[in-house]
């Protein structure tokens, strides 16, 4: 419950600081607006500016702004001519279904070949994990982007690489479904690899670690199979770190969704995210970095609620 | 011997691969255990007391150790020959450890209820609720206050000594025939280590499971065990009743090891002999294999047949054997 109050002070604390920062940036969407129109005089800009109430004092604004917030206001995009509310939520889902669907695939098979070289520190799976590591941290999320969009749309055209849906289809819900996984295989596996990297990595190393312990060798002693001494008596207890670090990355795979959505057209928030920036359609934006706070926060409380159920000493320490 | 022998170890020898080479930890040793009975294990830090009970437990750490000769005969089977399945099926079952660490020996994130309900399910083939329910009668036994609600804790809501017994019921669990204790007691206070002591001598009653103790405790030797066996440096210099070794050591590692503990039976108001250590250090696991009596170096009776030739085991009468060349001599 004191968690759910961090939670909403930090999100206050973002929306202040967001806005101060757009306010901080040069520009506004009045000399956007002139640009447009390929130039206006002062009394124009002047004009336009009392029209979208950025003649207000700036705490003013600010405090028209919060409320709004708290009525689920987050504005008005000047740009799209829309609600931002509405507006984000036609592209939130996409992101997160992208951000949701990288994040797990990222953690199983991060955690499968963790466990699998783990097992063998010296065996040909710790050399291919460490391979793996090596080219995820490498790689830039966008240039790994770009080569399988490369590959996938010359010369295996087996994926689509492109957009979330295809428009042609028009079956029932299931088959409409199958074609969204189709459209995603490609963005989540972009991804997905540089966390994979991060968590085969720390899962091969915690697994190391707790494999060695004495606990581990009382389950040997019990004449448990092996499969019940690696999955159930050192994985569960390995995971803890695996798990803290993935709440962590939250925000960092959000912000690689709005690289990886804008090399594969992804109608989601990243390149939302491109557009309002060009425009400088601060609402937008003021809208977009507050989702993204609200995501990393939730991902937090989730990662504790998961810590909570793996971990019976963090379970009792704060009771 | 009047008991039938269960466990009878024949020459066995354990090597690890270290930096320095293939060391044997274990080098030809021999011993039995008796049905019921308690053989005490001493010897220093080193010797190889807890890679003898890893080898009987098949659990000998991989891949820098193996089993390079010997037999471990129990029952009707040989357990360096039979395979990784029929390990397990005997281990936790017919013979089971405890560990010097209670405080990391077992899983902190499962309840300890489910830790000792594990082995039942595991070997007994009980269900979740019978295993369950036993596991509250074991907690009960080991003098666990208030079972039924302690089932479910976890073991960092509990002391040092509550664990241990948590260890020995789940060790206990399926009434193996034979028991190790590695140091049981040696991580916990004083008046806890006489609790968990008397507590393995009350089930074994109840039981008849035959302990191997572990330990460097001589006061807890002599309480507990019938028997000794004394190693140093991966092989036995001395094995005998309790009663023999201790009045009449023939060994001079187990002279000054005895000598080195003011005598449980000493009238403590009474003047002491001052007490005497044992100089020197323990050879360098890369020396353990040598040809000769390792403890030469250290011996005040050494001769120059001491560093020539390994000494061979002799019988001095009702099972007490000593390795040493100038056994005859010292005695
Ligand atoms: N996993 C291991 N890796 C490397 N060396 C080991 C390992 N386990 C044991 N040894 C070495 O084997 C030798 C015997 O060790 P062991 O643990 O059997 O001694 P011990 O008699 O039980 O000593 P203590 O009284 O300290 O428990 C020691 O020299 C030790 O350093
Ligand atoms: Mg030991």
């Amino acid at each position: 419950m004191q968690r759910v109050g961090y939670a909403a002070i930090l999100l206050f604390a973002v929306l202040v600081l967001n806005f101060a920062l757009m306010h901080l940036a040069p520009g506004d969407i009045a000399d956007t607006i002139a640009g447009d129109m390929g130039g206006a005089d002062a009394e124009v800009m002047a004009e336009i500016r009392r029209s979208y109430g950025l003649d207000l004092p700036v705490w003013e604004q600010l405090i028209k702004y919060l409320g709004g917030v708290l009525h689920f206001d987050l504005g008005y995009s000047f740009y799209f001519n829309m609600p931002v509310v509405t507006l984000l939520l036609e592209r939130v889902p996409a992101t997160l279904l992208l951000v949701v669907a990288a994040q797990i695939l990222a953690i199983s098979v991060g955690v499968l070949l963790g466990v699998i070289a783990a097992r063998q520190p010296n065996g040909m799976a710790s050399h291919v994990v460490t391979l793996i590591a090596l080219f995820g941290f490498s790689a830039p999320v966008f240039w790994t982007g770009i080569m399988l969009l490369i590959t996938f749309s010359l010369w295996v055209p087996i994926f689509p690489v492109a957009g979330m849906q295809d428009v042609t289809i028009d079956g029932n819900w299931f088959e409409r479904m199958l074609d969204v996984g189709r459209h995603l295989v490609l963005p989540v596996i972009t991804l997905a690899s540089v966390f994979l990297a991060l968590y085969s990595r720390l899962c091969r190393a915690s697994m190391l670690e707790v494999l060695g312990s004495d606990y581990i060798r009382t389950a040997r002693a019990k004449g448990l199979s092996t499969r019940e001494v690696v999955v159930k008596h050192a994985l569960k207890n390995a995971l803890n770190p695996v798990v803290t670090l993935a709440g962590l990355q939250f925000s960092a795979v959000v912000s690689g969704a709005v690289l990886v959505e804008t090399v594969f057209s992804w109608p989601g928030l990243g390149t939302l995210a491109l557009q309002s920036i060009i425009a400088r359609d601060t609402p937008t934006i003021l809208g977009i970095l507050f989702f993204s706070a609200l995501v990393v926060v939730v991902a937090n409380l989730l990662t504790d609620l998961v810590l909570r159920m793996i971990d019976p000493r963090i379970r009792s320490s704060d009771s | 011997m009047a008991t039938q022998t269960i466990l009878e170890v024949r020459d066995l020898t354990v090597e690890l691969a270290t930096r320095d080479g293939i060391s044997p930890v274990i080098d030809g040793l021999s011993f039995e255990v008796g049905a019921g009975e308690t053989l005490a294990l001493v010897g220093e830090s080193g010797c190889g007391k807890s890679m003898t009970a890893l080898a009987v437990m098949g659990l000998v750490p991989h891949p820098i150790g193996r089993i390079a000769g010997g037999e471990i005969r129990f029952g009707s089977e040989d357990l360096v020959a039979v395979g990784e399945d029929r390990l397990r099926d005997i281990r936790g079952n017919d013979i089971s450890m405890i560990f010097q660490e209670p405080m990391t020996s077992l899983n902190p994130v499962y309840s300890v209820g489910e830790q000792i309900a594990e082995v039942l399910r595991r070997h007994q083939g009980l269900n979740h609720k019978q295993a369950r329910q036993h596991a509250v009668e074991l907690l009960h036994a080991v003098g666990i206050p208030d079972a039924a609600a302690r089932v479910s804790t976890y073991p960092h809501q509990m002391s040092g000594g509550q664990r241990q017994r948590v260890m020995i019921a789940m060790a206990l669990a399926c009434k193996p025939k034979i028991l190790i204790a590695d140091e049981p007691t040696t991580a916990l206070d004083v008046t806890v280590q006489a609790q968990i002591f008397d507590l393995l001598r009350v089930l074994q009653r109840e039981t008849g499971t035959a302990i191997v103790l572990i330990t460097h405790d001589m006061g807890a030797v002599c309480e507990l065990a019938e028997r000794m066996m004394v190693m140093y440096a991966g092989r036995k210099v001395e094995e005998g009743t309790v009663d023999d070794v201790i009045a009449n050591p023939r060994h001079p590692y187990t002279q000054g090891l005895i000598s080195c503990v003011p005598h449980v039976t000493d009238d403590p108001s009474a003047e002491r002999a001052p007490l005497v250590e044992i100089s020197g250090i323990v050879p360098a696991l890369r020396d353990f294999g040598a040809d000769q009596c390792l403890f030469a170096a250290r011996c005040r009776q050494v001769v120059a047949r001491c560093a020539a030739e390994r000494p061979v085991s002799n019988d001095f009468g009702s099972g007490h054997r000593v390795a040493c060349w100038q056994a005859e001599v010292a005695s």
